[in-house]
């Protein structure tokens, strides 16, 4: 075990729910109006835990212990991750497909809690999330290819670590591609605009938030700290391909870390505010073409 | 890749994308005058000497594919006042996957067509992919508009090839470029405004009263 | 500077007839005069043959001299013709009209000549830009569809020639000669990278192929030929398409020199074998006259195609079959215009007995019947055996059986509809009506030089033929 690893997952998880927070606030500021602070969802998990939670005389086990499954994927995928740059707390060949396995997890996790309620906002909210699970996994997977390509290392660590920094030479082109690729997987995996609206309080055209509209108390707060934490780790995916931290020191790469996260907050903001929804089925074609772009890469690479 | 011609091949590979998945016309139009600028570049940073033949190539292509041939379309898309394309023949999702697979297609073509005197690789491929996308767009879109655009976008992927040959045969481009003058302006747009004027649209569906 | 003034001297007289203001009798006057006059310098020709001009670039070899005497003669009658046409009808675009014609023969006599592969590009471009508003005359949505599928369908066609074309000059990289001139190619031809020619050859075939009208890049033909004014249609089914044909031909002529044959020939047999069989296919049940010649003229270009890739005779037999049916294609569109110019329609449902109605135009309509199908003893019998024997001779006998099946089943088809316009009784008893001279005169001198043709070959033709077959790999009877 790194200690190094260690160190920065720590910091990461504690500053994963900011990440949000700078998001809005940026697009807030864009839109004239000051927003809510950055640390306010800090706040919210307090407020949370320190409630009970209801639940509905319709809803299982499922239900119960849905959120936690979500919040535990999502740590176990974290763990995969090399976000000091050379090592990750746990690797092994091909952890890529686990890591990928373990984000669906967590989601259909989320699903099944939705379609637990009963309620028909939740379901109509569940299938929406897969289908665009659908179009959003093998884009993932096609940036992964890339990656791996252009490394010749088939774990995480070795995508996004020291491999990484040889091949940008080399790679440059393709490597921009998949970077913009991964940050339009961002937008429709955290749900954000252009993919579906966090803010909006219209049931009918929620996807993500309408999935977690029964949850409470503690349950709620899980699943909070979990979409920060999923924000956070695209963030991370995405800091990691443009800035491969190899070979740094613990501080500065941690440093360059958030900032690049913060940075990708920011732009995420950014581009909440100038685009708008995309209609439903406009959504596959938003991710095809980031799968194109992927795939362009992967032609680049091979040609 | 690191060199600055092979980054502005791939933005014109990027605008072919751009034509071929958006649903508003003034955008595809957007994304073809992007690449008449990307092309009128070209030339100037391809060429082993500065002519002055060099130079009016790449100020005559600017000014005719980056500036005066998407000008005239958006004055056709005032004329005709349509904004948005309708369904295509393949559907959107189905059109990104099948350029997707032009541009595999080019690159594995190009692999077997070498150039080998050529130092920048990937005005083959590039040029290949172009041709075929415009030729996907001009068969499956059904606006009148959009099919001229399909069409300028396969005469640029000729252009792109012909900058290969630009040393030995010169005068050849000039004439392609001549090429999409005539016929993309006077006698498709001529021939746009007529359909608009009698259909009152630019639904290719209405020309389809002539068959066996 | 003969050659010069062939191909500038329709020109400037298009130019005239488009910006000087003229009454319509000068500009017709003009047309003839121009017509004739080229059609005297092209005689000429023969006569006394005439040194290349422009450093080579336009020659007169045996190929070009051939389509060049075609689309003379043609356009000659077709002026005739025009003559008795604009005295009854007056075209939208009056002066578009004739400088259209004239810009035509210009352009089609620059592609014949040309010895260097752009400039015969070009010609062929200036020959869509030159038709389209003669197609378009009518200024209605039929006639508006049908210059729109032109247009569009050309368009392309001439696009991906010129990146066949592109693709010849890198084949010639690093070849000595001069880039993209025949004779040079075939000089060097051993020297060409065969990547490359092969890639052009395709593109070059289906660029060409669509202005010829080759399947599956026909479906413009149909609606052009139906919807033009019928002689407009007739130049193009006789001269554009021979002009089309040279193109592909030129090419041909490189990839055999370059020892391409075995890749080059397949793919002309498969080309003309679908093209007859998309013709048969579409001339059972058809009901418009202009739309059946469409079809078989389709169907000619795939004979063509076909002896072309046979090689041998076959060469010559194309060759032949280039002048025949340019003739006879030419000969049955101004019937038709008479037909159309009668009755007001094409279809045939309308134009039941033709005989009683137009005797003239209805006996040249049966004897064209004959001729288009392949009878003897007109001239189509003639090339059409040629391609056969060629078929026999290069080890291929289905070839001649598929062809002779589909030719067969194309007679049936032309002769059910053309008979039934020509015999019958007219619907509403119309009354005979009085020819003029200068509407059966091209016809009748078109119709008697196949018939020439199917019995007797001058013996200056038959020496070019042979050169010509010579040229493109084959050789003479």
């Amino acid at each position: 075990m790194n200690v190094n690893a260690l160190l920065t997952l720590a910091v990461l998880l504690l500053a994963a729910p900011a990440v949000p927070g700078i998001a809005v606030r940026t697009k807030s500021m864009l839109s004239g109006r000051r927003g809510a602070p950055v640390l306010q969802l800090y706040y919210d998990i307090a407020k949370l835990l320190r409630k009970g939670s209801v639940y509905s005389t319709t809803s299982t086990w499922v239900f119960r212990i849905g959120p936690w499954v979500v919040l535990a994927a999502l740590l176990a995928a974290t763990l995969l991750l090399p976000l000091d740059g050379t090592r990750a707390v746990l690797r092994f060949e091909g952890d890529l497909v686990a890591f990928a396995g373990l984000l669906a997890l967590g989601r259909f996790a989320l699903v099944l809690c939705g379609l637990d309620t009963g309620s028909s906002f939740e379901g109509m909210g569940a299938s929406r999330e897969v289908t665009i699970a659908v179009f959003a996994e093998p884009a993932l997977f096609l940036c992964f290819i890339t990656l791996v390509l252009a490394t010749g290392d088939v774990s995480m660590s070795g995508m996004l670590g020291a491999p990484l920094v040889e091949a940008w030479p080399r790679a440059a082109a393709s490597l921009t591609l998949v970077g913009i690729s991964l940050f339009v997987l961002l937008l429709a995996e955290n749900s954000r605009v252009p993919v579906d609206d966090p803010a909006t309080h219209l049931e009918l055209t929620m996807i993500h938030e309408v999935i977690v509209l029964d949850h409470s108390g503690p349950d709620l707060a899980a699943i909070l700290y979990a979409s920060a934490l999923k924000l956070s780790v695209f963030g991370a995916l995405v800091v990691s391909v443009f800035a491969p931290r190899t070979g740094l020191g613990p501080v500065a790469s941690i440093a360059i870390l958030l900032a690049g996260i913060g940075l990708v907050a920011v732009a995420v903001g950014i581009v909440e505010s100038l685009t708008a929804r995309l209609r439903l089925n406009r959504v596959p074609q938003l991710l095809v073409g980031a799968a194109v772009l992927a795939a362009f890469g992967i032609i680049l690479l091979l040609g | 890749m690191h060199t600055v011609p092979q980054l502005v091949l791939l933005f014109v590979v990027l605008t072919n994308f751009g034509v071929l998945g958006t649903t508003r016309l003034s955008t595809c139009i957007r994304a073809l005058a992007l690449q008449g600028w990307l092309l009128g570049l070209l030339p100037l940073m391809l060429a082993s000497h500065l002519s002055v033949h060099v130079m009016l190539l790449a100020t005559g292509t600017l000014i005719v594919k980056g500036i005066a041939l998407p000008w005239f379309l958006h004055w056709a898309i005032r004329e005709a006042r349509v904004r948005r394309e309708i369904e295509p023949l393949i559907g959107y999702v189905a059109s990104l996957l099948l350029g997707a697979l032009a541009l595999g297609l080019a690159f594995a073509i190009a692999t077997r067509l070498p150039l080998p005197h050529l130092e920048e690789s990937l005005l083959v491929p590039v040029s290949l992919v172009t041709v075929m996308i415009g030729l996907i767009v001009l068969t499956t879109r059904r606006k009148a508009l959009t099919q001229v655009v399909g069409y300028l976008m396969l005469e640029n992927g000729i252009f792109l090839f012909g900058l290969t040959q630009a040393e030995s045969v010169p005068f050849l481009l000039e004439v392609g470029v001549l090429l999409d003058v005539f016929v993309g302006v006077f006698i498709m747009g001529i021939v746009v405004f007529h359909i608009n004027r009698e259909f009152d649209s630019l639904d290719s569906a209405n020309l389809a009263e002539l068959q066996d | 500077m003969r050659l010069l003034m062939l191909c500038v001297l329709p020109l400037l007289g298009a130019l005239l007839a488009w910006a000087v203001p003229l009454a319509a009798t000068m500009r017709i006057s003009a047309l003839l005069i121009v017509a004739a006059t080229h059609f005297a310098l092209l005689l000429s020709l023969w006569v006394s043959p005439a040194p290349p001009a422009l450093d080579g670039w336009l020659a007169a070899d045996p190929l070009g001299l051939i389509v060049l005497s075609l689309t003379s003669t043609i356009f000659l009658m077709t002026a005739v013709y025009a003559v008795g046409y604009l005295q009854r009808v007056r075209p939208r675009g009056g002066r578009m009209f004739i400088s259209g014609l004239l810009a035509f023969l210009g352009a089609t006599s620059v592609v014949a000549l040309s010895q260097h592969l752009a400039m015969l590009w070009v010609g062929i471009e200036a020959t869509t830009l030159a038709l389209a508003p003669l197609v378009f005359h009518r200024h209605d949505r039929r006639s508006l569809e049908a210059v729109w599928k032109y247009l569009v369908i050309s368009s392309v066609g001439i696009a991906l020639a010129l990146l066949g074309i592109f693709f010849v000059a890198t084949a010639q990289d690093g070849v000595p000669g001069r880039p993209l001139v025949v004779g040079d190619l075939v000089a060097h031809a051993s020297l060409l990278q065969p990547a490359w020619l092969r890639a052009a050859f395709l593109f070059l075939l289906v660029g060409f192929g669509t202005k010829m009208g080759l399947a599956p890049m026909h479906t413009w033909k149909p609606d052009t030929y139906g919807e033009a004014p019928s002689l407009v249609s007739s130049l193009m089914a006789g001269a554009l398409t021979s002009s089309a044909f040279l193109g592909v031909a030129r090419i041909t002529q490189v990839a055999m020199a370059a020892g391409q044959g075995p890749f080059v020939q397949p793919i002309l047999l498969g080309f003309g074998l679908l093209s007859l069989a998309v013709a048969a296919v579409f001339i059972i049940g058809q009901s418009d006259m202009k739309r059946l010649l469409a079809y078989s003229s389709v169907e000619h270009m795939g004979l063509l195609v076909l002896g072309l890739g046979l090689g041998g005779v076959g060469a010559y037999g194309s060759m032949l079959h280039v002048i025949n049916n340019g003739l006879v294609k030419s000969w049955l569109f101004l019937v038709a215009g008479n037909i159309v110019l009668a009755s007001g329609t094409s279809a045939v449902l309308a134009n039941r007995g033709t005989l009683h109605r137009l005797p003239v135009s209805g006996v040249l309509l049966i004897l064209g019947l004959f001729a288009v199908t392949g009878s003897p003893p007109f001239g189509l019998f003639i090339s059409e055996f040629t391609i056969l024997r060629a078929a026999f001779a290069a080890g291929h006998p289905w070839i001649a059986f598929a062809t002779l099946a589909l030719l067969a089943v194309i007679f049936v088809g032309m002769a059910a509809l053309i008979l039934e316009m020509a015999l019958g009784t007219p619907d509403d008893g119309h009354p005979r009506v009085r020819e003029s001279r200068w509407l059966v005169a091209g016809p009748i001198t078109l119709a008697c030089m196949v018939l020439v043709l199917g019995v007797y070959i001058p013996g200056p033709l038959n020496r070019v033929l042979a050169l010509a077959a010579v040229a493109l790999g084959g050789r003479a009877p």
